[in-house]
């Protein structure tokens, strides 16, 4: 058993369970803020594999991965720009239209991919990594934390921005209100259509992100359906998040450390089957929730389009 | 009882606009054919993209899909887990709760069935073995849901995060099951043992559609009158439409959630086992041909109606056999089907949105 708790297997361990995290927290942060506004934003899952493939086109054709960054994150902000449009302008079904959008994403990313990658299935080189000086050199926690894609640093700064947001700003406020008590906002002489969607966009700009993060840096390639279920572990994070960011971070990095043990079971050479693995996070999510579901609240709006002067 | 049952298409796209005369007919036909056209052509833009021809490719889904006598048994056959799909939503979806586990609950259906029917038929007279094989099915997709239905009954937690996160498990589940415990030791590729052929579900008169379309039929047509005539149904309507005036009116709000999650579960079993006891005999590793993702937008446009859904489910059916026909001779993944109904979906809404817009303000 020394392989299991050797320091470089304990840094590794670490390493994936931030590589893991980091496309979980960007989705889990897009989606605390729709929910924030008032929008159950099932799409997610659709706007983060759209992230991806673009991410992964944009990095592979301009040979630069923050190129790729930008392109995956627009990418996303594309699709929840369609999503604002039909649910939060025009009042449609959220989860009709988060369950249209993922699918057919799932499946239009796989038939172009079918088209551009299936034959040759091309593989970007390894992502850059920025060491934090000084912090890089602590022996395990070094390598493990503080060696990774500026992205990764971002999106960790970002729960702080969102803190600030939520807290200080009026902009946070509005969110707030625009998904507990639409109509005192309106009242309040502030456009509620026009903070959703400020709100869905980011959602969609976040999600992108991380998809383009899970495929140009996390995996090194896109493939079909690679998100696998990563937007909806975003929501179950916001869910329980309780609309605090940090919380968020905690949930996004417990996640990844039962996505990065399931791969370094498997290193590890654990005779158990890749079925089996499998499980393990979504069983993890499960337990969660059985423990901690009844506190998951949500606003009081979430999932009602606005309309002004309608009861 | 005073409360205000509102139809349960409140929960649907739109409010359905009310039954009239020939001209309502028309602009249902209209607003109905409209998108669909659109979307195909939206669909068709995607596929000149990729350097297919979208005519040769609609043309071969109809043919194959719809024209050719073989095709078209194929796709009744197909019909029949999609409709039992169908069903379990309609339930669910009426009473307000979003069941979207139903891929998760068909698989495991499906594991159950193909491990009871090869093993049961050595005893048994072989329909008792079929009867035994889809209870077994119902009883584990119940079983599957229990979980999301307790948690939204007594613990109120959101079960379109519950059911998916259940559907993933679901599915590694029953790989788990084929690969380590049915596993047929006689050959090399990895799935259950098979059950015969003749001992399938019976083929209708001279054809190869499975009788299982029949059943499909049957269900589909009995959640319809009983969501819409029975005092069961509409309690479970008042629960979908506002679940807090169904507990002031007395209803046992906890006790109904876990019956609408036993019943649409239950019937994503029977789609399972329909199928595999009906169609494949067996379950192969990895096998998860994802129906009830495809189907949910099918309820949707059928504005949980139980005879519309029978329409689109015929639809999605053409869509899914001739596409994999096409996906062979064109080398168009057969996804491309995903991609036609998820913008059928968008269009539909859109043009709900529009019809219902230019009433309101034409009344006004």
């Amino acid at each position: 058993m020394t392989g299991l708790f050797s320091e470089v297997f304990l840094a590794a361990l670490l390493f994936g369970a931030v590589t893991a995290a980091v496309p979980l927290l960007l989705a889990g942060l897009g989606e605390q803020m729709s929910e924030k506004a008032g929008v159950l934003n099932i799409g997610i899952e659709g706007m983060m594999i759209f992230g991806a493939y673009l991410g992964f086109v944009g990095a592979y054709y301009s040979g630069s991965l923050w190129l790729g960054f930008l392109v995956g994150a627009l990418g996303g902000m594309a699709v929840a720009a369609v999503m604002a449009l039909l649910c939060v302008r025009l009042g449609l079904n959220q989860i009709v239209i988060g369950i249209a959008l993922t699918l057919g994403l799932e499946g239009l990313t796989a038939l172009l991919h079918h088209f551009q990658f299936s034959r040759s299935y091309p593989r970007l080189p390894a992502a850059d990594k920025t060491p934090i000086p000084l912090l890089a050199d602590i022996p395990v926690l070094g390598p493990a934390l503080f060696q990774h894609h500026l992205v990764v640093y971002f999106a960790v700064a970002l729960v702080f921005v969102m803190i600030c947001i939520y807290r200080r700003t009026q902009l946070g406020l509005n969110l707030q209100a625009a998904g507990d008590k639409p109509a005192a906002l309106d009242v309040a002489g502030i456009d509620v259509i026009r903070t959703r969607t400020i709100a869905v966009l980011t959602t969609g700009a976040l999600a992108g992100l991380g998809g383009a993060y899970l495929a140009n840096v996390g995996a090194g390639i896109f493939i079909p359906f690679i998100t696998n279920g990563a937007g909806f572990l975003g929501i179950v994070l916001a869910m329980l998040a309780r609309g605090r960011p940090l919380w968020v971070l905690f949930g996004a990095l417990l996640f990844g450390v039962c996505l990065s043990l399931t791969t370094a079971m498997q290193v590890a050479g654990i005779n158990m089957p890749t079925d089996v693995i499998q499980m393990l996070p979504f069983l993890a999510v499960m337990i969660m929730l059985v423990l901690f579901g009844r506190k998951a609240s949500l606003p009081a709006a979430l999932g009602l389009p606005y309309e002004r002067g309608a009861r | 009882m005073s409360v205000e049952t509102t139809p349960a298409s409140a929960t649907a796209l739109e409010p359905s606009l009310p039954e009239g005369g020939r001209g309502d007919l028309v602009r249902r036909l209209v607003m109905t054919l409209g998108p669909i056209l659109a979307a195909l052509v939206i669909a068709g833009c995607i596929l000149l993209a990729v350097g297919v021809n979208p005519l040769t490719y609609y043309g071969f889904v109809i043919e194959r899909g719809l024209l050719s006598p073989l095709g078209v048994q194929q796709t009744l056959t197909r019909m029949a887990p999609l409709l039992f799909l169908a069903a379990g939503l309609i339930v669910a979806f009426r009473a307000g709760m979003w069941n979207l586990g139903g891929d998760g609950q068909f698989l495991l259906g499906a594991v159950s069935a193909a491990a009871a029917g090869p093993f049961l038929v050595q005893f048994l007279p072989v329909w008792l073995a079929l009867v035994c094989a889809f209870l077994l099915a119902t009883a584990v997709a119940m079983l599957w849901s229990l979980l999301p239905a307790l948690l939204r009954a007594y613990q109120g937690v959101n079960e379109i995060i519950t059911t998916l996160m259940m559907t993933f498990l679901g599915t590694s589940l029953a790989n788990v099951l084929v690969k380590l415990a049915f596993l047929d030791p006689s050959t090399t590729v990895p799935q259950t043992r098979t059950l015969p052929v003749e001992d399938r579900l019976p083929r209708l008169f001279d054809t190869t559609i499975s009788s299982g379309l029949v059943l499909g039929l049957v269900a589909i047509v009995a959640v319809h009158l009983m969501m819409t005539r029975t005092a069961f149904g509409l309690k479970l309507q008042v629960v979908g439409a506002n679940p807090r005036a169904a507990v002031h009116s007395g209803l046992g709000v906890p006790t109904l959630t876990i019956a609408v999650f036993a019943i649409s579960a239950g019937l994503a079993g029977l789609a399972g086992a329909v199928d595999i006891l009906g169609v494949q005999g067996n379950v192969r590793a990895d096998w998860n041909p994802a129906y009830a993702m495809a189907v949910i937008p099918m309820v949707f446009l059928a504005r949980m109606n139980g005879f519309a859904a029978i329409g689109f489910v015929f639809l999605l059916s053409v869509l899914s056999i001739g596409g994999e026909s096409a996906a062979r001779r064109l080398g168009v993944p057969h996804h491309f089907t995903l991609v036609l109904v998820s913008i059928v979906l968008i269009m539909l809404a859109v043009a709900e949105y529009i019809d219902h817009h230019f009433i309101k303000t034409r009344r006004v």
